[in-house]
Formats: structure tokens, sequence, C-alpha cells
């Protein structure tokens, strides 16, 4: 089961930049970017994965450049430029190696992110 | 006792060397017991470049003995010992201090000595010859006291000495005996074209001078009384008559000796005495004495041949032909430059504008080059001499080789049609088969193919045919070079600022909409914002601007291995005051910041976290500190040495010079990152020769070394302009940085940039120096224009809340990243190791 969190207003992520958010899921913290992507006719569209870099073990995703390569989404890591798809997560030079994606999207002007809910809040529901 | 084979080397110079380092290349020089002798009292170094020791005064830069090569390889030199008698009959040979030393096999290599006509007054003070560092010392030491400097000799060496006469600042003259300027290597014409050319320069010429005697001048040291009744008034003279044999040694010994000088070799460089080689200029073969280094190394490997017995190279004479800068003119001669050949037909071209002179001498039926003649511009020197030396077919017009291209017409050889073995590279002996291998071995720029096979590191001379070489050869092979930026634009660097420079282009969203596909990449978009920086200059946080810089340039820092930054402040040539020190020492102790001293004499601090840069650079910037730009590609830092204000040898003040320079060129971005720095003496301590732009003080101003390089592929900088002022120099390197910044590819350091351009360091002085494409006041208009649009990027970033916002590191929270972690080591932070290592103990 998922719950939408409310992060940000969607003004505080620049066209085609990203920015991490602070996420608490299940009493875990979790660094997530999220982007926000602008296609050719000028239409936004925002994306989330880990802020983690596999390679780099750093939280530095949101500090890419976005972009696209053979048709894919992707940012670059901004420290050793390994891409990753904004869509699957996967990375493009490496595809043993992946980073988690998350549900975003816009509503009322804010930028929500689906999560999983807790064992409680999920015995809650009912 | 030793087995060794006693084998003794008289002379040290640089054929006597390169038969030194030709018997090593074989691996047999163990079997040797080797001994030289060189009379003068430095190890063997570079006649022929002789006139570059001007350039720092100081032997080291002419040495050819690299890396203890004598030590190394069990060879004993004795320098500053003369040899004064070869005994055959005992194989022994007696040196001026009374070494007797034993040979089993001899080589001669003493060279040849400066020919000084017997006219009367020849041995009188202030008279000099030009051949080695002594003789280029003693000219300076009297240039000291002197105005006037003349030339005795009009020849290829002759013209040298002038010019460094001239640069040493005396009003220089040449005189002649013959009608023209090297009468040997061109001809009438091209005799007038140079005469006019080096009097443009302000060197008075005068032809057809017999000198008869030499005696003291009225106001001046000497008077050359000439055989027509002129006179001529001059402070030095320097004898450049021709050279002779360096044979008394062989004479003494009853070798064979020819008629005229010189010892008398065959084929294998043997003389008359199966025991003794003799090469070089001191060389007779075929009558015929070879003043020239190339054939000089022909002999030497030939000598080792035959000598090792490891190869059959012989020397079967060698083709003189040669092209040179005299003075800064092109000077060009090819085979039969005077058409001396029986029922050969001549082709000329003279344009008196811009002055240059070609004539080619071809064969009765204009099927073959005999020979040329080339001044003022010499580009076809290359293709012309593979016509010649591989007897390949003229074109039906031959002429059309020297004429200028007109649209649609052809350019010179046709490479594909040279042999395998043509000799592209004469200086470092390099055949197309060379560079065609180098090609297949996956070379696909000239910066590859000069590493590989060394062709054009010599004097330059080839390598417009090397690049021909190589473009054919790619083009062979089905290797289409793909120059594309990237998959979002079908562009070059170079065209992309050509587009975005003439469009007036200033963001992304039109360039991508005007000329790219796709959405950009971390590498189009990267370029895009360096050249709207180099061209506009605007702040690189603006809007839309920012979200194309790498996150180096976004948070105006350096990204370290676990995401913090690193700050570093601009220290102006590295001049800081006390008050100064102390708020960065500070600043590094409020935040907890690792501190070191950069080699660009500033100091970085390390482990910044991207929310607490804001804060760091609000008191960097209260305190009177600008950003350093460690972060761009763009100017880092110019080091300097404190020169004449403090140091006993300094000639300049290179601080100042060095603050300046930082100062006008600080925060202009480039294609990659670009380095300076200012020496305050020929000593060098700020190691001006290893910067993108290196300046070296002089007495009388500034040398400009460009294009040099640390790091992975370390690169001397190439001594550009000499005894600039203060005026000029910063003219020269305002062109220079704007026509790298628009020549360029991407992340191309200037290094690598001048390897790969065609033409290079004398194509690129034409462009900046005598501005051949015209472009030189567009440069300096465009570099103004980033100098008055500079502004301190972090000053403007902490005076605007908008621009703040984005430093902190959670978008919804104030919280620190948890993953940065320190440990404390040598009582500094540091990043913790991802993995803590531990040291077990052994007992």
């Amino acid at each position: 089961m998922k719950k939408w969190l409310t992060i940000c207003h969607k003004d505080d992520i620049l066209p085609n930049m990203g920015r991490c958010a602070l996420i608490t899921a299940q009493d875990q913290q979790r660094q997530v970017a999220i982007f926000n992507i602008v296609d050719r006719q000028g239409n936004e569209q925002f994306y989330a994965i880990d802020n983690f870099c596999p390679f780099s073990k750093t939280n530095t995703l949101s500090r890419g450049i976005t972009g696209d390569i053979n048709g894919q989404l992707v940012v670059a890591s901004p420290l050793y430029k390994q891409h990753f798809n904004l869509k699957t997560g996967q990375c493009i030079e490496d595809n043993t190696v992946a980073v988690n994606t998350y549900s975003v999207r816009c509503d009322n002007e804010h930028i929500l992110i689906a999560i999983n809910k807790s064992a409680e809040e999920q015995s809650n529901d009912h | 006792m030793s087995t060794k084979i006693k084998l003794v080397v008289i002379g040290n110079g640089p054929v006597g060397h390169k038969f030194l380092e030709e018997l090593v290349a074989t691996g047999k020089h163990n079997a040797y017991q080797i001994t030289v002798f060189g009379e003068e009292p430095l190890p063997a170094y570079d006649r022929v470049q002789l006139t570059r020791w001007f350039e720092t005064r100081q032997a080291q830069t002419l040495n050819l003995v690299k890396d203890n090569f004598y030590q190394k390889n069990n060879i004993t030199l004795y320098s500053n010992e003369k040899i004064i008698q070869i005994d055959r009959a005992q194989q022994v040979v007696i040196s001026n201090s009374g070494k007797q030393l034993p040979y089993d096999k001899l080589i001669l290599a003493t060279g040849s000595y400066p020919f000084v006509p017997p006219v009367k007054g020849h041995d009188r003070e202030n008279i000099f010859v030009y051949r080695t560092i002594a003789d280029l010392e003693k000219i300076t030491a009297a240039a000291q006291q002197s105005k006037i400097g003349t030339v005795i000799g009009g020849g290829l060496l002759g013209l040298e000495a002038a010019k460094a006469l001239k640069d040493l600042g005396l009003k220089t003259h040449v005189v002649e005996f013959a009608p023209r300027l090297m009468a040997v290597q061109i001809d009438d014409g091209g005799g007038k074209m140079l005469r006019k050319k080096i009097e443009n320069l302000g060197v008075c010429v005068h032809t057809q001078k017999n000198t008869q005697s030499i005696t003291a001048g009225e106001t001046t040291t000497h008077q050359m009384n000439f055989a027509d009744g002129e006179i001529l008034a001059t402070d030095i003279i320097v004898f450049s008559a021709g050279i002779r044999p360096r044979d008394e040694l062989a004479r003494q010994a009853a070798l064979a000796i020819g008629e005229r000088g010189g010892v008398v070799i065959n084929n294998h460089c043997l003389t008359s005495d199966n025991n003794i080689y003799a090469i070089g200029e001191v060389a007779l073969w075929d009558n015929k004495i070879f003043g020239l280094i190339a054939p000089g190394n022909a002999m030497a490997q030939a000598a080792v041949d035959h000598l090792t017995q490891s190869g059959t190279r012989e020397f079967k004479g060698a083709d003189m032909s040669t092209k040179l800068k005299l003075m800064g003119v092109d000077v060009a001669s090819i085979g039969d430059a005077h058409g001396n050949s029986p029922n050969a037909r001549s082709y000329t071209y003279v344009n008196d504008r811009e002055e240059i002179y070609k004539k080619i001498v071809v064969s009765h039926d204009d099927k073959h080059l005999l020979g040329a003649v080339l001044i003022g511009d010499a580009a076809e020197y290359g293709s012309l001499l593979q016509f010649m030396l591989n007897k390949m077919t003229l074109p039906s017009e031959p002429e059309s080789l020297i004429l200028p291209q007109l649209e649609g017409s052809s350019a010179g050889i046709g490479v594909d049609a040279l042999p395998d073995s043509a000799q592209i590279c004469s200086c470092m002996n390099v055949t197309k088969a060379d560079v065609v291998q180098a090609v297949q071995a996956g070379a696909t720029d000239m910066a590859t193919i000069k590493s590989a096979t060394k062709a054009a590191t010599g004097c330059g001379g080839c390598s417009a045919l090397v690049t021909q070489v190589l473009n054919n050869e790619l083009e062979k092979q089905g290797i289409s070079v793909n120059t594309d930026l990237c998959e979002h634009f079908a562009y070059t660097r170079q065209a992309l600022y050509h587009l975005i420079r003439i469009e007036k282009i200033k963001d992304f969203t039109t360039l991508m909409s005007k000329h790219g596909s796709g959405l950009g990449c971390d590498i189009c978009k990267a370029t895009a914002a360096s050249i709207f920086a180099s061209c506009w200059n605007e702040h690189i946080l603006n809007k839309p601007l920012h979200a194309l810089q790498d996150t180096n340039d976004y948070y105006m820092g350096n990204m370290q291995k676990d995401g913090t930054y690193s700050v570093v402040p601009r220290v102006a040539g590295g001049e800081i005051t006390p008050e100064k020190l102390i708020v960065l020492g500070q600043v590094a102790k409020k935040y907890n910041l690792y501190t070191k001293i950069t080699g660009g004499q500033r100091v970085d601090l390390f482990g910044a976290r991207s929310e607490q840069l804001p804060d760091i650079w609000q008191e960097l910037v209260a305190a009177g500190f600008e950003t350093g730009h460690a972060y761009g590609k763009s100017l880092r830092t110019v080091k300097s040495c404190v020169g004449s204000t403090w140091c006993r040898y300094g000639v300049q003040d290179s601080m100042a010079m060095a603050i300046l320079l930082e100062n006008r060129y600080k925060g202009l971005r480039s294609p990659h990152k670009l380095k300076m720095a200012v020496s305050g003496c020929t000593r060098e301590c700020a190691e001006a020769q290893s910067k993108d732009v290196g300046v070296i003080a002089t007495e009388k101003g500034w040398n400009l070394y460009v294009c040099g390089n640390g790091g992975m592929k370390p690169r001397h900088a190439d001594l550009f302009a000499s005894d600039l002022d203060d005026v000029t120099l910063i003219k020269y390197i305002d062109r220079l940085f704007m026509f790298y910044i628009r020549t360029a590819d991407r992340l191309q350091r200037t290094s690598v940039w001048l390897d790969n351009m065609e033409g290079g360091l004398s194509y690129l002085k034409s462009v900046i120096v005598e501005d051949k494409l015209g472009i030189a006041n567009e440069l300096e208009q465009e570099m103004t224009q980033v100098i008055a649009s500079y502004q301190c990027e972090w000053k403007t970033t902490i005076e605007d809340p908008e621009k703040l916002k984005r430093f902190t590191h959670f978008v919804n929270s104030q919280q620190s990243d948890d993953n940065i972690r320190f440990i404390q080591e040598r009582e500094q932070i540091r990043p913790k190791p991802l993995q803590e290592i531990t040291i077990i103990e052994v007992n």
C-alpha cells in the first residue's frame, strides 16, 4: 500500500534540474532525487530516483546534469558521469547497476511522492 | 684484462653523440669499452639550434645528453680534453693533458671550424665566429659595449648570426661577397626577395663586397675597408664565411685527405684505415663535405651498422634540400635551385605585395621536378620535395604547384601517389609507411601520430604533409572521424562556438531549437554553458543558464569524492596579506575545513557541505576575497616568483605582472582550464614553461611561452615571442586566449590544441603576431568585453536570495546529509573511508 507525501512547491524544482528530498518511510530516512524535465514542447514532467549514487557512494545524483541519451531520459552522476535512466533507474553504462525509482506527481502545484505505508499505517487503514 | 673492444670517439658534437645513441640502440654497446673525448667543456649540445641559446642564455636548453646517458651505458666521457695525436702504428690516441689511450676502433667526429679569411686585421679584438656556446657568450658580452654589429657572410648561418646581433639590440649589417644572399641555395630572384624582406626587418645588406682589411674605426671599434673603396663602421664583426673540416689529426696520421680537405670515407664511413671511421662535417664522401645535420646522422648510422655488423645501412650521399625560417622569413631550397640541369625549364611566381617568390625547375618535358626556391611562403616545400625525391610525374601544368590556390583547384600533392618509402619527416626519418602503420594501429589525430612516430616533432615543416597522409589513410580505411560534439549536435565545438557568437544565441533552448535535436546531455549542456560564458559572460547561475552547469560550476566549488566541496579564494599571483591569511585560517577553523596549500600558490579549504558554502563565502567576501574559479574550465592562477622586488637575480617585476595578468583574465571561461605563470628571471622559479601561458622576464622585457602543460602528458611550452614590452605581451595573450577559445575542442588543453594545429607554432604565430587571418582586432575586442563584464560570481550569489535557496541539501528539510562523515588525521578532517582498513599487527 502506498501513500503520497507532499514534498515541496513545484517551483522549488527548477526546469531540467534536480533537487533532493528527505523522505521518512517505515521509520527509515531516504534521500530521493526529484527531477523536473521539460520536453521540447515545453511540458514539464517530474521523475524521482534514489539520490544515492552506487558508484561514488555519495548522495549526489540530484546535482547531475539531465538530458537524454538514445531517447532515454537520464541524469549524469556529477562525480564519475555514469548515466541513470530517470524512468527505470537503470544505469546506462553498466546494466548490472540500477537505482530505485519512485512514483511522483504534481498536484495543485505541489510535488508528491508515493511511499510504502508502514505496517502500523496499513493496519490503521482497516 | 677486459676482452672488450676498445672504442674511442674523438669529438662530442651532435654527430658524435648520435653515433653513441645509435650504438646503444643496437644493444651491442656492452661489447665495447667506450671512451669519448670532447674539446669543449660541455657534453654534446645541439649546435643546429645554437641560436636558441639566446632564449635562456643557459646551455641546458641545448643539451643533447638525456638521463645520464653516458653513465648509464658505461661510456667514459672526457670533456675539455683535446686529442692532439693519433698514433696509428701503436693504435693509441694522445690528449693535450698527456693521456694515452689504446684503441681497437676509432671514430673521428671532429666536425668543422668556421673559416676566417686571412683579411688584414681579422685578429683584432671583438671579432668572433658563430659555432659554439662559448662564441655566443663572447658575442653577448661584447654587445653590451657596442652599438653596431656586422656579419661577414650572407649564407644560412650568417643570417642566423645577424638575427642574434639584432636581437642583442645592435644596428646590424650583413656583408656578402657574392651578388646575393644565400648564394648557394637560392637563385637571383629569390635572393632579391629575401634581401627585401630582411632589409624590411631593419638589417642592412651589402652584397658584392670584398673585405680587404679591418682597421680601427673613428667612432667605432672597427672600420671595414672594401675593395671598391667603400667603408663600413662597426663595433663587432662575426665571421660566417663557410666551414672547413677539422682534419688536422687525420692529416698528421696520414689518412687519405681530399684535395681541399676532409677525411675521405666510403659508404660505410670507413677511412683509408680499416680501424678508423669518420662521420659528420670532417668526412669527405664523393668529394663532398656535408654541412647539415641529417647527412651527419645518416653517416653515424652507417658507421654503427658497419662496426657492429648489426645492419646494412650505408651512406650514399644526401639530399641537401632545406627549409628554414630566417628572421621569421620562410626560405626553402630544393635540389637544382639554380636550374643548372641541361634543358631544364623553370616557372616563377612573384608577388610583390605579399613579398613571395616561388620558382620550380622541371625537366625539359615538364615531367619531373628538379629543383625549387621558395621565399616568404614555403607551404609547398613538403609536397615539392616528395615530387623530386620520388621522381613522381608532375601534373600537366606544373606551374599549378606554386600558383596561389584558386577556388576549385586541387591543393598540392596527392599523397596517395607517394610510395610507402617516401620520407615524410626528414628530421626524424619517418616514412609514409610509418605514418600509415600508426594509423592502422589506431591513431586518428596528429597528437597521437606525433607521439607514435615522432613525425613533425623536429622542425615541424612536414606537419601539413603528415596530416594529409593521416586523413588519406583514415579515409581509405573507411574511418570517418566523427567530430560531432554529441548525439544532440552534429557540430564540432568550434562550429557551435561560431553559431552562438554570430547568431548571438544566449540560451540553450534557442540553441537547441535552431541547431540541435533531443534534450541535450551533460556534454553539450556544459559545453554550451562554457561557450555562452566565453561570449557573453553572464552570471552562470542566472536562469536558465544555471541548469547547464556541471556541479562544480553550479556550486562554485570543487566536488570531492564524498560529495563535499572545496573552497579556493583567489590569491592573485600568490600574494596575500597577513590579515587575509588570518581570515582564511579563521574561516577554516570555524567551519572545520581541511586546509592545504595548492600548487597554484593559494589555499584550498576542503570538506564544505553545499549548505555551508554561502555562509563561508559571506565571510570571505566580507574580508575582501573573490572567487578563485578553481572549479571552472577557466583561468586558474598566475603563479609567480617575487622577481625584482625582492630577489637579487630578478630583472623584472614579475609579481606586479602576475597580479595584473591574473586580474585581467580572472573569470575567463575556456574549453579547458588555463594556467599561467610569470618568472622574474631566466632561473624560472615560477615554472612558467609548464603552463598554458608562461612569461619569463628578460633584461629587455618579457619572453612569452605558450601551450605548455604539466600533468599526465607534460609538454614544455614553446617560445612564442621575445623581449616584449608590457603592452605587446598582453595584446598577444588576449589574442591567443580568444583564438584558443574560438578554435579548440571541448576539454582540449592548449598543449594538445597546438599539437593538432595544422602548421603548428609557426601558423599560430602568423595568426597572433602577423594577423594572417585579419581577426586580431576582433579577438582583442572580444577579450575586452569579457574583461569589462567580470563579476565575482560568489559576491553576486550571496546578494541574491533566489540563488541562495538552491544550496540546501534537501528541498524539504534543513538537515544535513548524514552520509558525509569525517575522521581526524594529522590534526585535520578527512572523509571517512568507505571500508575501514584494519591493520593487523605482525609480531
